[in-house]
């Protein structure tokens, strides 16, 4: 597989042709719910609603886990995992939280923003993040 | 002949939009930053022009990965807010403007710019937050909007550099546009944040406040940055600032810096705008 010179940037995850292709359906399954009766149905029964996109069974768990780490790093895109936190009527930062690393509380992350966000320093490249 | 007055960057973070639908702008969270609104919503009150070109990008609502254009121009007679999964946004309905946006098609493509055209879209809060922020909650939006979308999600994004030289080609449109109108341009998106992975929240204001400077004194710098530069220090979401080449590279040479904003945080991000009129 072709490597890019961002692969070095820690805890990100860029939408390119590699990802596009392993998350393309669950990422299509992610941009159904912007339709009200989608979310009606998907409510109804998530796994049932699942099923008719062709995604790995791996890729429908992290969806009914709501692990977004591992939905990101099976090729699912933040902006489409919003969906899924808008249908579950969660702000943002509580998909944030989950995301980061150690993992945070919506009100850890929001604390953590208040007084200045994620520093960049130590956070630019994966050897920088690993001196500490 | 139709006029470029002014410019404005502003970050469009959908928080923005809830708090104002939601009543919450009194909220100690938000009200520094709708402070920060008021003498930029003055500047706006006082100059509204006849046309406003929103250069956003649309977030998975009206496009995804079975369709992606990196450069659409929207040539509707009106667009409807969109629903991006909480319903969409009680805001007015954006007006269009069809014969400049098919002028700007037209001169683009013939510029080397080949546009992809949109008459069917609904637009999401990559164009009605910044609406929100400069306008307020007026029963009509006093400006019509031409919406010209640019991929910033799905890699390869354009470079910097090609989202200056878009907008120098929209100004030379823009010249070329026989009837007496004013026109504005807004690039929208940024600054500085990342939204997905372990390393979500970060923001960077130093290289922020570089953007900022260069944009006012030394545009060029701007599109000499590498997408991976973004990426690294604006995060990934913060390669939106590409957006704000297309509307710097549309105004003269020579700008007057009439306004700027700098607040962290909204939601995750580091919120920035300002404004910039021709000289």
């Amino acid at each position: 597989m072709i490597s890019r010179d961002y692969d070095d940037v820690p805890g990100t995850y860029v939408l390119d042709s590699r990802s596009y292709r392993k998350g393309y359906h669950l990422n299509m399954f992610c941009m159904s719910l912007n339709k009200a009766e989608c979310r009606e149905e998907f409510g109804r029964d998530e796994m049932a609603y699942l099923q008719k996109f062709p995604m790995t069974d791996e890729q429908r768990q992290a969806v009914l886990d709501r692990d977004y780490i591992l939905l990101l790093q099976l090729g699912a895109n933040v902006y489409y995992t919003f969906k899924i936190v808008s249908h579950d009527r969660h702000p943002p930062q509580v998909m944030y939280g989950k995301m980061s690393s150690p993992p945070m509380s919506f009100e850890e992350f929001q604390e953590m923003m208040i007084n200045g966000g994620r520093p960049i320093d130590g956070n630019r490249s994966k050897k920088e993040s690993e001196n500490g | 002949m139709a006029r470029l007055v002014a410019g404005m960057g502003t970050s469009h973070v959908p928080g923005v939009g809830a708090a104002m639908d939601n009543g919450k702008t009194d909220e100690p969270y938000w009200a520094k930053l709708f402070e920060g609104f008021a003498p930029l919503r003055a500047w706006h009150a006082e100059n509204v022009p006849d046309v406003t070109i929103v250069v956003f990008n649309d977030h998975a609502t009206s496009m995804a990965l079975n369709h992606y254009s990196t450069f659409m121009m929207g040539v509707a007679e009106s667009f409807q807010p969109a629903d991006e999964g909480w319903g969409p946004r009680k805001v007015p309905v954006v007006e269009g403007h069809p014969e400049l946006a098919w002028h700007l098609v037209e001169s683009l493509i013939l510029d080397e710019f080949d546009m992809a055209v949109t008459a069917d879209f609904d637009v999401d809060h990559g164009l009605t937050v910044p609406m929100s922020i400069a306008y307020d909650q007026p029963a009509a939006w006093p400006t019509k909007v031409i919406p010209l979308c640019v991929n910033v999600i799905q890699h390869p994004q354009p470079t910097p550099l090609r989202c200056y030289k878009l907008g120098q080609a929209i100004r030379r449109a823009i010249d070329s546009f026989p009837d007496d109108i004013t026109v504005g341009i807004w690039g929208t998106g940024g600054l500085s944040h990342q939204l997905g992975g372990e390393r979500a929240g970060v923001v960077n204001p130093d290289f922020d406040r570089m953007f900022l400077d260069n944009l006012v004194n030394d545009p060029m710098a701007n599109t000499r940055l590498t997408h991976t530069e973004f990426i690294r220090e604006a995060g990934a979401e913060g390669i939106e600032m590409i957006m704000w080449n297309v509307m710097r590279g549309a105004l003269n040479e020579n700008v007057r810096e009439v306004y700027r904003l700098y607040h962290i945080p909204v939601s995750a991000t580091a919120y920035g705008a300002i404004i910039l009129e021709n000289n």
